[in-house]
Parts: C-alpha cells; sequence; structure tokens
C-alpha cells in the first residue's frame, strides 16, 4: 500500500517539478525549492554576518582606545562621532545591535534556514519541504524583518540601545536612553516577524521529517545532522512563541501606556502613571526563549560536526543512539534552566539553587557530545579537509567554552561573575564561536552540493588557523578581564584605577579582533569566487554515506531525476570491516555488501529482499 | 489471532520505517497540530503573566457581600462583571456564562462540519460551518458589549488624584489596580484576535464550500484543519475564562 502510495507520489511530483520554464523571479527570488532558499539564507545570514562582525569592531576600537580621536569614522558613522569621540549612547546601541544580529540573523536564520532547508529534503530523501510557499514565506519574513533591522541602523534617534535583551525599564521608556526611542520600535516589530518566519521556517522542518522521509529512513537511520534541526525546531517552535507574547506586552507597555512590566518608576523627579507592574517578569519570560535560543543555535552546529568528523574520520560516529539521547536531553533541560541567567535580578535565593542543580545537570549530555566527538576521532584515518578542521575547532571551542559554563551555572560564584567579561568570553567561545565554526565547516563540506563546484583548500586552511587561534586570542583574555572585575557594556574603563594593568589586554584583543573579521574575507573570496570559477565538483567528493551525495552533482527540481533511492542502512557505515570501500552509502542494500554484514544484518536481508521485489 | 498481531507489528514498524505518513496525517494537518503547540505556548506566556501580576498583589480578604472596589486589593471578578442586556440588576457571571456556551456550541457545530465532510455532504457542511460562523461572530458580538460595559463603568472609584474615575483605561480603572484592566483588555482581545481571524478563516473555507472546491479534490481536510484551529481557540477561552471569571 505504502509503496503503491509513494510511487503515485513520485510520479505526481515529476510533473509538479518540471517546470523548467519558470520566469526568472519566481526561480531564483520568490523560489519554492528549498535549495535555492536555503542559499537565499546563505547569503542574507553571510551579509548580516560582516554587519554584526563589523559593529563588533567599532566598539572594540573605543574599548582599546578610549582616548583616541575617532575623526577619521566620521564618513561612517557621521553625526555618532561628536569631537572625535563616539557617542556614549551609539556605543549601547552597537553592543544591542552585534547581539541581535549575531544571535538573531546569523546563528539562527543563518544557520538553520541555511542547513536545515538545504539538507533535510537531501539527507532524508525527500522532493522537496513539505510546504515550499510556507518555506518561501519564511524566508521573505525573515528578509522584511531584516530590512527593517536595518532600517533602524540608520534613524536619527540610533537602533534599539538597551542590550539585546532589551530589559524593562531601560527599553520601555523612550525617555531612558535614546535607543529606546524609534530605535526600539523598530527592533520590536522586527523581531515580531523574524519570529513569525522562525516558526513558518519550524512548522515545515519538523513535518518535513516526520512525514516526507524515504523507504526505510527510520527514526534510527537518519544522519545526526537531521536529529540536531529536527530537534532544533521543536525547541524554536516552543520557545519563540514565549518571546513573541513577552514583545506584545513591551509593545503595549511602551506605546499604549499599560503598566504588565512598570511600576513606580520617577524620572526627573517626576512619577509616572505606570504601577503595579514587574520588570522581572519580563526576564522570565525573555529567558524562557533566550536560554533554549542557546540551543537553536549550537545543535544545528553540532549536528554538521558530527556528520564532518565521522565522514572525515572514516569511521562511524561513535555512540550513535547517545549522541541523539543527549540531544533530547539537551532540549529538554534548555527549558528549565532560563533563570539562571537571573541570579543577581532579586529572585528568590532558594530558587537559585533549584536552578543551579538544573544547569549543572546540561554538563552530562554535553560532556556526552564532546566525548563522543573526540572517541570518534580517536585512531579514525582523519583526511583534515577545512570542514573537518572547522569541526574539530567547534569541539575545542564546545570543550573550553563549556568548562567556563559550570562556573558560571553556580549561583555562588556569578554572583562575582555576573555580567562581566568573563560570561562574554564564555557564551562568545560555547555559543557564538562553536555555532559559527559550525556553519563555516557546514559551507565547507556541502559548498560542492550547493554549487557544483569546490572551494579552495589552501585557502580554507589559512581562513581556519588564522580564525582559530584569533577566537582563542580575542575571547581567552576577557575571562581575566572578566574576573579582575571589567563589567560588561561599559563604555570607558579609564575612570577606574584598577583597570589600568589591563589596558594592555584590552588592546591585544582588539587588534586580535580585527585580524580574525579581516580573515574572514580570505572566506569570503573563496566563497564567492569559487561559486563561478571553483574546481568542478564530483557527485560524491567526501566519499560520504548520506543521500545527498546519491544526487546529480547540482540537483535540479526534485532533488533525484528518477526514483528517490531508499535506505537500507544507517548513515555511518565507514571504514566496515570486510566491506570492499571503507564507505557504503545509504542506499545500498545488505544483500549487495555480503561480506562485511552482522548477523543481523544478515536478517534484515530478508525484509529486504521484500522491498526490492515490492519495487 | 498471532498472525494478525504480526502484520499489525510489521505493519507499525514500516509506518515509522520511511516512506509513509506515520501518524496518519497529512503534512497540513501536522503543521495546524504544530502551530497549535506553538501558539498555546504564546497564551500561556500571557496567562503567566497573569497569574506572576495577580500574585504580585494582595487578595480581598473580608466578605465577598461587603466588596468594595479598592486600588489596594484584586477585585473579585463577580462582583465585577455582573451585567446583563435590558436590566440594571445585577447577575454575577451570567453574561460571560453564555457567551462561553456560544463558543462551546459553536465547537460543537464544528464538530458536525468536520463529520458531515467525511460523508462528503456537501449540505451539510455548508449548514454547520455556518452555524459555526454564526456562533463565532455572537461570540465576538458579546465579547464588544462586555467590553463596552467594562470601560464605560457604572459606579466608578476616587482615585490616586482625588477625582472619581468610572469604567477603565489602560491608565485607571474603578474595579481594581491598573493591571486588572491592562490584563483583561489584552488577554481577551488577543483571544477575540484569534476568534476574529477564525471567523474569518471559517467564512474562506464556507466559500470554498460552497463552489464546490473541496468536492473536486475529493475531501473535505480543510475543514478538519480549521476545525482544530476552532477546537483551540474555544479551549484557550475555557482557561482564560477561569483565570478570569472563575477564581
Amino acid at each position: 500500500m505504502s509503496v503503491a502510495e509513494s510511487h503515485l507520489h513520485d510520479h505526481h511530483d515529476d510533473h509538479e517539478h518540471d517546470h523548467h520554464d519558470l520566469p526568472w523571479i519566481k526561480k531564483y527570488v520568490f523560489s519554492e525549492d528549498h535549495k535555492v532558499i536555503a542559499k537565499q539564507y546563505l547569503i542574507s545570514g553571510i551579509i548580516w554576518a560582516i554587519i554584526g562582525g563589523g559593529l563588533s569592531l567599532l566598539f572594540r576600537l573605543q574599548l582599546a582606545y578610549p582616548d583616541a580621536n575617532f575623526d577619521w569614522l566620521k564618513p561612517l558613522l557621521g553625526g555618532w562621532i561628536q569631537n572625535g569621540k563616539l557617542d556614549p549612547e551609539f556605543y549601547l546601541a552597537l553592543v544591542t545591535m552585534h547581539g541581535t544580529i549575531m544571535v538573531f540573523f546569523v546563528l539562527t536564520a543563518g544557520l538553520s534556514g541555511t542547513f536545515s532547508n538545504f539538507l533535510i529534503p537531501l539527507q532524508i530523501g525527500a522532493r522537496d519541504m513539505a510546504s515550499g510557499f510556507l518555506n518561501m514565506l519564511s524566508y521573505w519574513f525573515f528578509f522584511v524583518s531584516g530590512v527593517i533591522m536595518l532600517c533602524s541602523l540608520f534613524i536619527e534617534t540610533g537602533p534599539a540601545g538597551g542590550g539585546w535583551t532589551v530589559y524593562p525599564p531601560l527599553s520601555a521608556l523612550p525617555q531612558a536612553i535614546s535607543g529606546s526611542g524609534l530605535g526600539m520600535t523598530l527592533w520590536l516589530i522586527s523581531m515580531a516577524l523574524f519570529i513569525v518566519s522562525t516558526l513558518l521556517g519550524g512548522l515545515n522542518y519538523i513535518t518535513t521529517v516526520i512525514n516526507l522521509r524515504t523507504n526505510g529512513m527510520s527514526f534510527l537511520r537518519m544522519p545526526l545532522t537531521i536529529w540536531a534541526f529536527f530537534i532544533t525546531a521543536i525547541i524554536g517552535l516552543l520557545s519563540f512563541p514565549v518571546l513573541f507574547s513577552a514583545a506584545l506586552l513591551l509593545i503595549f507597555d511602551r506605546t499604549f501606556g499599560t503598566s504588565f512590566f512598570l511600576s513606580d518608576i520617577y524620572i526627573a523627579g517626576q512619577a509616572l502613571s505606570f504601577e503595579g507592574g514587574s520588570p522581572v517578569l519580563f526576564q522570565h519570560l525573555f529567558w524562557f526563549l533566550g536560554h533554549p535560543e542557546v540551543y537553536i543555535v549550537l545543535l544545528p552546529a553540532l549536528g554538521i560536526t558530527s556528520e564532518i568528523v565521522a565522514t572525515n574520520s572514516r569511521k562511524p560516529i561513535f555512540g550513535y543512539k547517545a549522541m541523539i539521547g543527549s540531544m533530547l536531553a539537551i532540549a529538554f533541560l534548555s527549558f528549565i534552566v532560563w533563570a539562571h541567567h537571573m541570579f543577581i535580578s532579586g529572585m528568590n535565593p532558594f530558587l537559585g539553587s533549584i536552578f543551579m542543580f538544573l544547569t549543572l545537570i546540561i554538563a552530562v549530555p554535553s560532556a556526552v557530545k564532546a566525548f563522543n566527538y573526540i572517541t570518534t576521532l580517536w585512531r579514525g584515518n582523519i583526511i583534515f579537509t577545512p570542514a573537518m578542521l572547522f569541526s574539530i575547532g567547534l569541539v575545542s571551542f564546545f570543550i573550553s567554552g563549556g568548562l567556563t559554563g559550570i562556573v558560571l551555572g553556580n549561583s555562588a560564584a556569578d554572583i562575582q561573575l555576573h555580567d562581566t567579561y568573563f560570561v562574554v568570553a564564555h557564551f562568545h567561545i560555547v555559543m557564538g564561536s562553536a555555532s559559527f565554526f559550525g556553519m563555516l565547516a557546514g559551507v565547507y563540506h556541502w559548498f560542492p552540493k550547493m554549487f557544483g563546484r569546490m572551494m579552495d583548500e589552501k585557502l580554507g586552511y589559512v581562513h581556519f588557523w588564522i580564525t582559530f587561534i584569533g577566537v582563542y586570542m580575542v575571547f581567552f583574555p576577557m575571562h581575566y578581564i572578566g574576573i579582575a572585575g571589567f563589567p560588561r557594556r561599559y563604555y570607558s574603563f579609564t575612570g577606574f584605577d584598577f583597570t589600568q594593568s589591563f589596558t594592555d589586554l584590552t588592546q591585544i584583543i582588539t587588534i586580535a579582533a580585527i585580524v580574525t573579521f579581516a580573515a574572514q574575507f580570505i572566506f569570503l573570496f573563496n566563497f564567492f569566487f569559487s561559486i563561478f570559477k571553483g574546481r568542478r565538483a564530483t557527485e560524491n567528493p567526501w566519499r560520504s554515506n548520506t543521500l545527498e551525495w546519491t544526487t546529480p552533482v547540482e540537483p535540479g527540481h526534485g532533488n533525484w531525476p528518477g526514483a528517490i533511492p531508499t535506505v537500507y542502512r544507517w548513515a555511518y557505515d565507514y571504514s566496515k570491516p570486510g566491506a570492499e570501500d571503507d564507505f557504503i552509502p545509504q542506499n545500498v542494500p545488505f544483500s549487495e555488501t555480503k561480506g562485511s554484514n552482522f548477523p543481523h544484518e544478515n536478517e534484515q536481508m530478508v525484509a529486504e529482499a521484500e522491498s526490492i521485489h515490492g519495487k | 489471532m498471532a498472525t494478525t498481531a504480526v502484520i499489525d507489528e510489521k505493519e507499525k514498524r514500516n509506518l515509522w520505517g520511511g516512506g509513509a505518513e506515520p501518524l496518519r496525517a497529512s503534512y497540513g494537518k501536522l503543521m495546524m497540530w504544530f502551530f497549535l503547540l506553538s501558539d498555546a505556548l504564546s497564551f500561556s506566556g500571557l496567562l503567566i503573566t497573569y497569574g506572576l501580576s495577580r500574585f504580585a498583589h494582595n487578595a480581598y480578604t473580608g466578605k465577598i457581600a461587603d466588596f468594595v472596589p479598592s486600588g489596594n486589593y484584586w477585585p473579585v471578578p463577580e462582583k465585577v462583571f455582573t451585567h446583563i442586556p435590558f436590566t440594571h440588576n445585577p447577575y454575577p457571571l451570567v453574561f460571560v456564562g453564555i457567551m462561553t456556551f456560544i463558543l462551546i456550541m459553536s465547537s460543537v457545530t464544528m464538530v458536525l462540519a468536520v463529520e458531515a465532510g467525511h460523508r462528503m455532504d456537501k449540505e451539510e457542511v455548508l449548514k454547520w460551518m455556518l452555524w459555526t460562523i454564526i456562533g463565532g461572530a455572537a461570540f465576538l458580538g458579546c465579547q464588544a458589549w462586555e467590553w463596552t460595559i467594562f470601560i464605560v463603568g457604572d459606579k466608578g472609584r476616587m482615585i490616586a488624584d482625588g477625582t472619581t474615575f468610572f469604567g477603565a483605561n489602560l491608565h485607571h480603572n474603578e474595579y481594581g489596580p491598573t493591571l486588572f484592566a491592562d490584563l483583561f483588555f489584552f488577554i481577551t482581545g488577543f483571544h477575540g484576535t484569534h476568534v476574529l481571524s477564525g471567523v474569518i478563516i471559517n467564512m474562506i473555507v464556507f466559500y470554498n464550500v460552497a463552489i464546490g472546491t473541496y468536492e473536486r479534490v475529493g475531501h473535505y481536510e480543510m475543514v478538519e484543519k480549521v476545525g482544530l484551529y476552532w477546537h483551540f481557540v474555544d479551549l484557550v477561552w475555557v482557561f482564560v475564562f477561569t483565570f478570569f471569571y472563575l477564581v
């Protein structure tokens, strides 16, 4: 029955995807093809990464050289430079926009949007996403949201300046700082649209994985990338709506004078009419999204790494089911640890100890993942492609950043370290850089499938080493600065005596940041040059097992020209003893690999024969 | 007996083994379910806001009969929502009870529409969809009336600046603390927006049923999908009703 059905589907799809004469605008702009949408997300993500990274350089310059004359930045920043000094409120706006852009536009939309869209249909064996139309809408909601955020950078009062967490009352009162005026309004509108975009995308990812897997692709044969995207989408689906509620309530507080998050506020001796609300409530609602968001950002990168590490170690991933289990555990725990961001918010300290306990449990599934990556690498025939290097870099960041997480998770230690550069160092390594490396690894690895050409390996190596060392140069010293007591988001430290001995360290950080940022242009050149002039790729350049490598070099509409391949095995049959080659793709039946089958796999050949015969 | 068990088991495995829809639901229906899950969390965020705000305020401790509105404690709902049309005598919570009944009945008619869709009975689908739309519109009408009464007010209450304030807006209200009215407007309004969009979607589906779109497609799954949404909106109302009117 089901075979007959899938035949019908194939037939139907062939017709549907047989429109080569699409007008240009439907093919490249308002496309419903998951591969084109993925590329749209990727290019948008790259553009946002340049903007977000560029903003960070501006405030790094201010931090390292507070006494310097910044008049040379006037052509770029105009009125935000007064008498050679960066405007302090614009500094806050820079920090806010850097955080917002990087967390939401680059590492959520750019990462999930690109790789979930590109890989889910290709790796589970589907012609396209469940709903191409909603998928297209998802991208264009993201696009509009981005345009609004971009516009907010250019308005007179400046973009939102209350930090990416937009805590009220700072963000709720336009009188507070200039960034809480129109800039904040645009921020909230942009985020509301962004949440709609993630919702539409997430619905597609989840239903596609559940409903459109090809014959034989059971959940326990899915590549870990798909598991990661699937779990990420579920986390997003459950956490973003709460931010949506909080954003709506904040919009009402700002625009219509409600008191949800505001109470007893005096400005210049004048009492405002707000009474009864609670700003801590906003923090609860925000971090109910905010913490899962960390894993929305990180899990896809971990999934990509699992795939790349196994492929390039020529070994099965160590602990496949443990990897799935740890991802599920992380996803579950991510919803019950949010208050560890609020240890010093005035919350009941007893509640703090509960959240501390739950937070520290996350170390267990995280350690499972870290050990599994290392044991997969252990004695593998490692091939150091750029993608592999970036994946190993991710594992390094995941461990070194994760260790400081254990420190910060302690509510007692957090009293000292909260809102210092120690926190900045921690999350930039474990979430920012790790996810960013996952994204870069994914681009290097799947570039041949996206554009049919190879990226240059030598440039990839240069890019990796500068970035890898650069990231540690930037974020490692921040631990010391944080322990010394530097609070984050401060415009200038020169007013305090104890900061004198750390001036050189902040300058090293800034120089390293500039070098690291500059190194990304090597990648950009490599990326855009290779799209047009790169070496032609073969169908399966990495000798990988997953289904996307069974498609033509440049898969067209519907991905497979003929029938969709059937899946007979998991995705990690690398270097299997007795096999002819050191990899066996998922679509090779056990009956063709009798020399390497395990006893229980031989038993499956009966069922296999039925399904082949049935076709 | 034994053979059927084996076949069942095999079927079950195949169902999740790929190449099939494991939950026997189309992607559209799955998407609706997951959307509702997501929307449920939006409402949870709002209702948690309600709960926390309410517990941050004092509760009224005296006898209910002696209740006098004050900004110092949360009002008693049966002393606030006492109005019904055409009379000035207090009938606590009667009107909102009628509203709730209308909405629940519209869910019943929606079930009947879905059931008629399974039988491919176009006339019946039309009939029950129409009743659902009428029910939804009636609920919205009732809500508009209730908001009007709430906003216009009745007895008034002296507020901090010494004047007597009638009714409610987002800054002041005669019933209790500012947040009481803020939350009332926001949450019932957010729910009302859902009902409104539900009614509009129902109208579009009704139109499509009338011109025979689904008959040509061969199934009335779209009616099922909007039905899911409608039941969800109904279910959310039960929670809103409980929080605002009963406890």
